[in-house]
């Protein structure tokens, strides 16, 4: 299945949580925030949160600015 | 005699539920390096900073990061929602900025204009108006437009920051008196945002009475920003402390400072 990620579509192998998003892109689960469908999924609901085929996943961090 | 520092203590800057002594909030963009900004943040006395809000890169996946170099016991973080060309973008930035950072804070910046930054007004009222709804202490970047500070006060802004001249720039206040105006007017705290160049541009705006400076580029980009950041700090309570001593009126001519009686004289009575 395929998921838009921070902009970029990528191919997936799967509906998946978002903590098994995270585990797979090989991002930290702590210092970002994610949002999938232009909502926010909370931590706590990194467990059961899924990830499914067209769906757009946003992944940020604090960064340097004014 | 009084005590500057008594009096100093007893003047703070609140806004919803925050309360701070320094009147000055810094920046954490374009320093050198974070070790720099580090300094320079611990030199301003400033107790908010501000960060920005972006994309993590999946490519390269970084060790330390900026909240590494912000101590959040002594400075508050105010994210932003810089960057921003939509009311939804903003509210989704500060959504996202809630969770990472666990804070109702929220400077709201929604860009009109990619040359000037000036803000989209428009886009910045339906943002702040969905934001104020969602629980957040809202802190908008707008023009120096007196209609439209009111506008925000009125939707629940707990401030309102007019820009003193274009983000980055360092030109000073362009425009004194529709700053003095917004600050005569609001009913919120004022605090100017961008365009701050050096040490007297912020003593200038704070002897307008505005009740906060929010900085980066002037104190991030001047050849020593350490240095800077202190000089800033100074001007600030400077130019808070001639606002409140009220300063004298102005004259055409001169005004002799010394008697003009008793004057001693060498010419024969």
């Amino acid at each position: 299945m395929k998921a838009t990620i921070n902009g970029r579509i990528r191919e997936l192998p799967g509906e998946l949580t978002v903590d098994a998003l995270l585990k797979l892109l090989g991002t930290p689960s702590t210092g970002v925030a994610v949002a999938r469908n232009d909502r926010v999924v909370r931590r706590g609901e990194y467990q059961t949160d899924r990830v499914r085929d067209g769906d757009r996943v946003e992944i940020i961090a604090a960064v340097a600015g004014g | 005699m009084g005590n500057p520092d008594v009096n100093r203590s007893a003047d703070t800057l609140r806004f919803g539920r925050y309360e701070m002594t320094s009147r000055l909030i810094v920046g954490t963009g374009k320093y050198p390096s974070l070790d720099v900004m580090q300094a320079a943040h611990e030199a301003s006395g400033a107790e908010m900073v501000t960060v920005a809000i972006r994309r993590i890169n999946l490519d390269n996946a970084d060790g330390r990061t900026l909240l590494d170099y912000i101590d959040r016991t002594s400075h508050t973080i105010l994210p932003n929602t810089a960057g921003c060309y939509s009311a939804k973008d903003a509210v989704l930035t500060a959504q996202l900025a809630r969770e990472l950072l666990q804070t109702d804070l929220i400077k709201l910046e929604v860009i009109g204009d990619a040359q000037t930054l000036h803000p989209d007004t428009r886009e910045t009222l339906v943002a702040a108006e969905q934001l104020v709804n969602d629980g957040f202490t809202v802190l908008p970047y707008i023009g120096d437009d007196p209609v439209a500070c009111k506008e925000l006060e009125a939707l629940g802004c707990a401030a309102v920051m007019p820009l003193a001249a274009p983000i980055g720039s360092g030109l000073g206040v362009c425009n004194p008196y529709s700053i003095a105006i917004i600050k005569e007017r609001a009913g919120v705290p004022v605090i100017v945002d961008a365009g701050v160049g050096t040490a007297s541009d912020a003593a200038i705006a704070m002897e307008l009475g505005v009740d906060a400076l929010l900085m980066n580029t002037g104190i991030a980009r001047a050849r020593d920003p350490v240095l800077m950041a202190a000089a800033m700090k100074h001007a600030v309570i400077a130019g808070r402390q001639a606002f409140l001593a009220g300063r004298m009126q102005k004259r055409l001519y001169a005004d002799a400072s010394s008697p003009m009686r008793d004057l001693i004289s060498t010419q024969a009575p």
